[in-house]
Parts: structure tokens; C-alpha cells; sequence
């Protein structure tokens, strides 16, 4: 039988080389980790999904941040985008797929119609998200651009850095 | 007047107690009927070829009127003609023989109606809502009904 050779692994203990790793907080380390793979959930109501669908094509890019993997399960994301505007009729739709979501999770709310029911002030449409979720970041337009979603979601990634972990 | 398509003005002829004017404007034909008539007449059309029901919906005109304009749509794919069938029904009391068992099409579009006018439609099959939430109460589309709602 032929022998194996095993492959000695380095040494680094007698090493002069910088030996790989660096010293930080656990909240640090934990909420870099974070707010750098932020996974949304698969969700948009009306025209501000477009928009949010536009950000995360080729041309705005929002891979460049580490945003892009939109979960189709809400067990797998950590942020909901509220793009477009809430029905009544959908408002428990939303609130189930929020409340799906495992924590640590986070809310945008895009748009004026997520916002505070926009131009909508009518029997049929939720007058704004925060009545039913907690809205961390408020993006306003009709619909907002995805460059204003992307400072949006910048602006979140901020809070997040802030969080207490333990 | 003149140019009435032929079914009509035959239906017109037969019906002349149910069928209380016939109009036409911008190429859009208008029959408009009495209420307890709504199934003869619907009958009588789906024998004639109007075998596709488009829709059903109603009209509250202002909040002085005290009816309703309920318009069935319906197209003939033999002839290619469109025809509209009005009726009025009073708001009070708003009720109207289902159509269910000429067009299974006007199910939904009934259920819908009900929904946001309230017209009941006797001998649906299953007149619930079917776009409002759960549990709302009124009917939008009625014009005593606040358009932001009752919050």
C-alpha cells in the first residue's frame, strides 16, 4: 500500500508574521455581521415594488451592500421593505409574514402609501404601516427613487450598528 | 333611433311590457328594463347569442336619488355585439332576481355588487362579501357612505 502524505500545517506559534485576528467588541462584531447581510423578504403591495425590484437589478445594484438575497420565506429574512401601498384587506397578510420573521428583525416603509396611506385616504387603504408594525426607517416618495431606498436602507444599516447585542 | 340592431327591436317587440326604452349613444346600445323582468329578458337574450356575461355592477347616481341603476354587460362573440341592460331598484329595498342561473359568470360579479351597493340578489347561490376586509360593515360605494371610511 502506497503511503500518504499528510500535509504539515504552518506553525505560526514561532511566526514573526502577523498572526490573523483583530480585537473588538462582541456588539461590534455581531452587528457588522448584520447589518452587512441584511436579507429582505420577498414582499411588495404596489407601484413602490417596481421601484424596489429596480433597486435590486443590475443597474442600482443593491448586492453592492450585501442587501440583494430577498428571501422568498419570511423565516429566512431579517428586514421587510413595505413597498406600495397596505389594503385593509392585506394589512393581516402583512402582519402575519412580520410576524413570521425572526428576530432581530426590521421594518422600512417605502413609499407615502407605507408611510401614512398617501394620496389614499380612503375606507379601503391602511392609513400607514406603523399602525399595524414598527417602522424603523420612513422612505417618502411616489414612489421613492432607488437611489432614496438605497440611503433608506443606509440609514438602517446605521441604527443596526447601534444595537445592543447581549 | 333607426339603426337599433335587429335583435333588439325583436326583443323589443316581444317584451314591449318589460322593456321600457331602448337607447342608443356613441355606438353604445342601452335597453333598460323593469326589475321583475330582469330574468325573462336575460333569458331571452341568452337565447338570442348573448352568450358572454362582461359584468355587473351598479350606479348610485347622487345622494338625493332614491334608486339604483343595476347594468348587466353582455356580448354576443356570433353577432359582435355589445348590449347594456339597465334597471333601477329602489335604495330602501334594493333586490333583484340573481342571474346566477342564466350566466354562472354573474356569481362573483353579484357577490361583488352586494358588497359594495347592498342590492341582494335573490337565489344566489352564496350572496357573501367578496372584497371587502372581514367583518366590514357597510356598503362603500353607496353615496350616504364616507369615502374615508367609519373610522
Amino acid at each position: 500500500m502506497e503511503k500518504v502524505e499528510v500535509p504539515v500545517h504552518r506553525d505560526y506559534s514561532s511566526s514573526t508574521e502577523p498572526s490573523g485576528f483583530v480585537l473588538t467588541t462582541l456588539a461590534e462584531a455581531v452587528n457588522w455581521a448584520r447589518k452587512n447581510s441584511i436579507f429582505p423578504v420577498t414582499f411588495g403591495t404596489a407601484c413602490c415594488a417596481i421601484e424596489m425590484m429596480g433597486a435590486a437589478m443590475a443597474r442600482f445594484d443593491i448586492a453592492r451592500f450585501g442587501w440583494e438575497v430577498f428571501r422568498p420565506s419570511p423565516r429566512q429574512a431579517d428586514l421587510m421593505i413595505l413597498s406600495g401601498t397596505i389594503t385593509n384587506k392585506m394589512a393581516p397578510v402583512m402582519k402575519t409574514i412580520y410576524d413570521q420573521m425572526p428576530d432581530p428583525k426590521w421594518v422600512v416603509a417605502m413609499g407615502a402609501c407605507a408611510c401614512t396611506g398617501g394620496v389614499f385616504d380612503s375606507y379601503a387603504v391602511l392609513q400607514g404601516a406603523d399602525r399595524i408594525v414598527p417602522v424603523d426607517i420612513y422612505v417618502p416618495g411616489c414612489p421613492p427613487r432607488p437611489e432614496a431606498l438605497i440611503d433608506g436602507i443606509l440609514k438602517l444599516q446605521e441604527k443596526m450598528g447601534k444595537a445592543v447585542v447581549l | 333611433m333607426g339603426d337599433i340592431p335587429e335583435t333588439v327591436s325583436q326583443l323589443k317587440n316581444k317584451h314591449p311590457e318589460a322593456i321600457s326604452d331602448v337607447n342608443r349613444f356613441r355606438d353604445e346600445f342601452t335597453v333598460l328594463i323593469k326589475p321583475d323582468a330582469v330574468i325573462d329578458i336575460c333569458s331571452a337574450l341568452k337565447e338570442d347569442g348573448f352568450l358572454m356575461l362582461n359584468d355587473i355592477t351598479a350606479v348610485h347616481p347622487s345622494i338625493e336619488t332614491d334608486f339604483f341603476f343595476v347594468a348587466y354587460h353582455v356580448f354576443s362573440q356570433k353577432m359582435n355585439l355589445r348590449l347594456r341592460v339597465k334597471t333601477k331598484v329602489p335604495v330602501d329595498n334594493p333586490e333583484l332576481p340573481s342571474v346566477t342561473g342564466v350566466w354562472r359568470a354573474a356569481d362573483w360579479y353579484e357577490r361583488e355588487t352586494y358588497d359594495l351597493f347592498g342590492i341582494r340578489f335573490i337565489g344566489h347561490p352564496n350572496l357573501v362579501r367578496i372584497l371587502t376586509p372581514d367583518g366590514f360593515e357597510g356598503f362603500p360605494l353607496r353615496k350616504d357612505f364616507p369615502v374615508e371610511g367609519r373610522r
